[in-house]
């Protein structure tokens, strides 16, 4: 056997292989048109019942929403995917339905204001922290040119505590 | 009768506290100590007022006054006397009665301390006190009277009003419609009350730091006067809020804690303002710094306390916890208006004397790390008020509300919590002053290691979730690093004094309550975080229906479907109770009941979880759906909650810590500074 019938012998084994593999498990597709709770729900998680305000849609215990899980179901019998399922939801019955609202227009504000008024925050920390380095002190003495450095003694966080200890007890705290 | 006593209580309320804003405000402008006096006399009247007013809807709850229009929408004759009694916050005109009447108490018990020493506060104190409760009280008689009744003209026509109509005669329904189901839980007795409680006793640090910017008294003495108010309003506070989750995890049958709801945001933003301001105080109180900042938070503080009400009350936003929703919103809004504006005006007004006394010399000192800490709170804070308030942004502009939920807050606030709690394993090895990294990294290494031996040993247990790994590693660095703050001072200390161990952390921790009952409130944090992580992290669950028999396979649990009854109550409810036993690992480990009420009076269902609860974690069993006429199926869904228990654990660990850090002690009289060059802890007073 030369090595191009080999190959080509491969190819086939391959083929065969593969239309076997898509024929095993093409029946368990069709075994199961019924997708579980568990699939029903975990789309139903990632959105809110459009009638009871601020439910999940998973948990909401009306007729309505039991309706609308159904209806889950339905879609996802269809082959439609989680994300296709939430774009219906919102087209039908607004964005609302949605946990969290879709990066557009508007709602751009909700993504972009806390970091920008975090980022903001941070560069106050920063220029107080400088701004307080830069001015004199005005506490017995100390000063930033001179900041107090830590004990010589062995431990400085032990000498510390017995430093304050004894501070209290001679104040009688 | 009872109703007229209670009104007519209520005006003379209102009478006495709007004397006492226009006593002590002549007190002030004449500096007259009798007007001062008669002011503080009519803030202390009011408490027993509210109190007489309070006791009256309280008889008219447990008699079945259905007349009386709350009585009728709050109650019915099922439910039982712990319910009737609680009830007085079931419902809007009771809550805010409730409300006022905790006020009264708070700025009553403020009135009654010794003021020798701070005399020029107290007609400020007074007067913030009393704008505040009249604000209430107006609201409650001219918005929310509780005592309206049901009336029928002489042409049948059904009226509400306080006063009969000409020829009218009392509507006296056969019954009421019942407290909202989701309130029918012991939960209801405690819960509530302590979110008030910290809700209104943050009004107090800010009546002093008004005072203190009126005066002009900027110095540290309104944080050392308040420091204990502040805490316990935080204890209060927090309380509230660990009860709350707790209530919502047994009773709203979603499987979880919270929901980040807009009331429970409501609820924890003044929380996030309220934690800064507790750290940030001690940077002003040690160093002389921020006083600025010390007052914008406890503004925003009392801002956000009479922000969670109007959310909470006025039913701009829907929530699983809305019970009560009226047209006094506007008001609420105007009144948040008027406080802020008057509040930033004090503030401009007294910006130049608010400045720092002392300097911060080192990124690694203490009051640097508690200012990183603040901007994460503060982080927080705009995540959770952005988030709650978008909705109604989002209408404005676009007509269309949109949701905000759990996944935009987790994602938001996830690493701010993260890098919080680094931050709480560093800061208590820094010092005051100034601290290097090689100090720093001296006292951190040891713990830093035996956290990494936690990540090690869960990582051999199988956890591969980097992010659970990271907070498994801060959760078991603040630990060790707690412990191990513990451990040297009291060895320092048996060092010094020979004492045992056990006396030795006893009077530690006696002789610096605030520091060690911080301490206990990290730990406390810690536990919490780590019910969170499991929660968060690992929770798995799944859902089916299955017939008498059946069984649903969740991890190493069996649920196996044994039988459903189906009764009525003889408190107004029919019963759907499912028995299911529960297996791990092939053992039976017991038997649930989760179950579904339906409450007749509301027509409204409650999923009653069955919950088995371990250290390790809870296995949660709702009863979801079922076929009543064949019983072939019920439909169950099943969750299981790892490390769960330690979030409640953690909650009780965490007000361990609070009481201890409250519990009073002499307050130590102002050392002046005095530091030196190669002083390790440069500190303005006591030794945190």
């Amino acid at each position: 056997m030369d090595r191009k019938t080999g190959k080509f012998q491969w190819l086939a084994l391959l083929g065969v292989l593969a239309g076997f593999l898509v024929f095993a498990v093409s029946p368990v597709n069709a075994q199961q048109p019924t997708p579980s709770d568990d699939d029903v729900n975990r789309v139903a998680r990632q959105m809110y019942c459009p009638v009871c305000e601020n439910i999940p849609l998973d948990v909401c215990p009306t007729q309505a929403c039991a309706q609308w899980r159904e209806l889950i179901r339905l879609k996802l019998s269809e082959g439609l995917t989680d994300e296709e399922i939430r774009q219906y939801f919102a087209e039908q019955y607004g964005d609302r339905v949605l946990d969290v609202p879709p990066a557009r227009g508007l709602n751009w504000l909700v993504y972009v204001l806390p970091p920008v008024f975090i980022l903001g925050g941070v560069w106050l920390v920063v220029r107080v922290f400088r701004s307080m380095q830069r001015s004199p002190a005005t506490i017995g003495g100390d000063s930033a040119e001179s900041p107090p450095t830590p004990s010589a003694a062995d431990d400085p966080y032990l000498a510390r505590i017995e430093e304050e200890l004894r501070r209290r007890e001679r104040e009688g705290i | 009768m009872l109703a007229n006593i209670g009104f007519g209580v209520l005006v003379v309320s209102f009478i006495t506290s709007l004397y006492g804003i226009i006593a002590s405000v002549i007190g002030v402008r004449k500096n007259s100590l009798a007007w001062v006096e008669s002011a503080r006399k009519a803030m202390q009247i009011t408490f027993p007022l509210i109190s007489i007013v309070a006791l009256a809807i309280i008889l008219l709850l447990v008699t079945g006054q259905y007349q009386v229009q709350y009585v009728y929408n709050v109650t019915s004759s099922t439910m039982p006397l712990y319910l009737k009694i609680t009830a007085l916050w079931g419902g809007q005109a009771g809550s805010l009665v409730f409300w006022a009447w905790l006020m009264s108490a708070f700025t009553t018990a403020v009135t009654l301390r010794k003021w020798e020493r701070d005399r020029e506060f107290l007609p400020w104190v007074i007067l913030v006190g009393l704008v505040t409760l009249t604000f209430f009280l107006a609201l409650i008689i001219f918005f929310e009277n509780p005592f309206v009744r049901f009336w029928v003209t002489a042409s049948g026509n059904q009226v509400i009003s306080m006063f009969p109509p000409a020829g009218a005669s009392p509507l006296i329904p056969a019954d009421g419609r019942g407290l909202n189901p989701l309130l029918r839980h012991p939960g209801m007795i405690i819960h509530p009350p302590m979110l008030y409680l910290g809700f209104v006793s943050f009004v107090i640090p800010y009546a002093f730091a008004v005072a203190a910017l009126i005066t002009g008294r900027t110095d540290d003495r309104w944080i050392r006067i308040t420091r204990r108010w502040t805490l316990v309003a935080w204890l209060f506070l927090s309380l509230g809020l660990v009860l709350g989750s707790r209530w919502a995890y047994d009773v709203l049958g979603w499987g979880g804690y919270w929901a980040w709801d807009p009331v429970e945001n409501a609820a924890f933003m003044p929380w996030l303002t309220g934690t800064a301001f507790l750290h940030s105080v001690m940077i002003q109180e040690k160093r002389g710094l921020f006083k600025r900042w010390n007052m914008i938070l406890i503004i925003l503080t009392y801002a956000l306390v009479i922000f969670g009400t109007f959310l909470t009350r006025s039913g701009v936003l829907s929530s699983v916890h809305s019970f009560a929703q009226s047209a006094i919103g506007p008001m609420f809004f105007g009144f948040i208006a008027l406080t802020m504006i008057f509040s930033v005006w004090l503030l401009v007004w007294r910006w130049q004397i608010l400045h720092a006394e002392g300097t911060m010399h080192s990124i690694l000192s203490r009051e640097a790390l508690f200012l990183l800490n603040n901007l994460l709170f503060m982080g927080i804070l705009v995540v959770v008020f952005w988030g709650t308030v978008f909705p109604l942004i989002s209408e404005l502009f676009t007509g269309q509300k949109v949701t905000v939920g759990p996944a935009f807050y987790e994602r938001s606030t996830g690493p701010l919590f993260a890098a919080l709690l680094l931050l709480m394993g560093i800061a208590p090895l820094s010092a005051w002053g100034h601290s290097t990294v090689k100090t720093l990294g001296k006292a951190l290494w040891k713990p830093a290691l035996a956290a990494l031996a936690v990540v090690v040993a869960a990582f051999a247990g199988g956890i591969r979730n980097v992010w659970a790994l990271l907070g498994f590693l801060l959760v078991g660095l603040v630990i060790f690093i707690t412990l191990f703050e513990y451990f040297r001072g009291v060895t320092a200390r048996r060092r010094r004094t020979g004492e045992g161990w056990l006396t030795a952390l006893f009077n530690l921790m006696a002789r610096n309550r605030r520091r060690y009952g911080g301490y206990i409130i990290h730990l406390g944090v810690v536990l919490m975080a780590l019910g969170i992580i499991g929660i968060e992290m690992f929770q798995t669950e799944t859902q089916g229906t299955i017939p008498p028999g059946g069984s649903l396979r969740l991890g190493r649990y069996e649920v196996t479907f044994t039988r459903l009854d189906i009764f009525d109550a003889n408190d107004g409810r029919n019963v759907a109770r499912a028995t299911v036993l529960v297996n791990k690992d092939g053992r039976t480990v017991g038997e649930l009941h989760p179950r579904r009420d339906l409450y007749f009076d509301s027509m409204q269902p409650m999923t009653i979880p069955g919950v088995r609860s371990t250290i390790e974690d809870d296995l949660y069993v709702l009863l979801v759906d079922w076929e009543p006429i064949s019983s072939t199926g019920v439909t169950f869904k099943v969750y299981h909650n790892p490390l769960i228990n330690w979030l409640w654990i953690g909650g009780f660990v965490f007000i361990l810590g609070m009481l201890v850090a409250a519990w009073p002690d002499k307050d130590p009289q102002p050392v002046p500074v005095a530091v030196r060059r190669g002083q390790a802890v440069p500190s303005r007073s006591g030794g945190d």
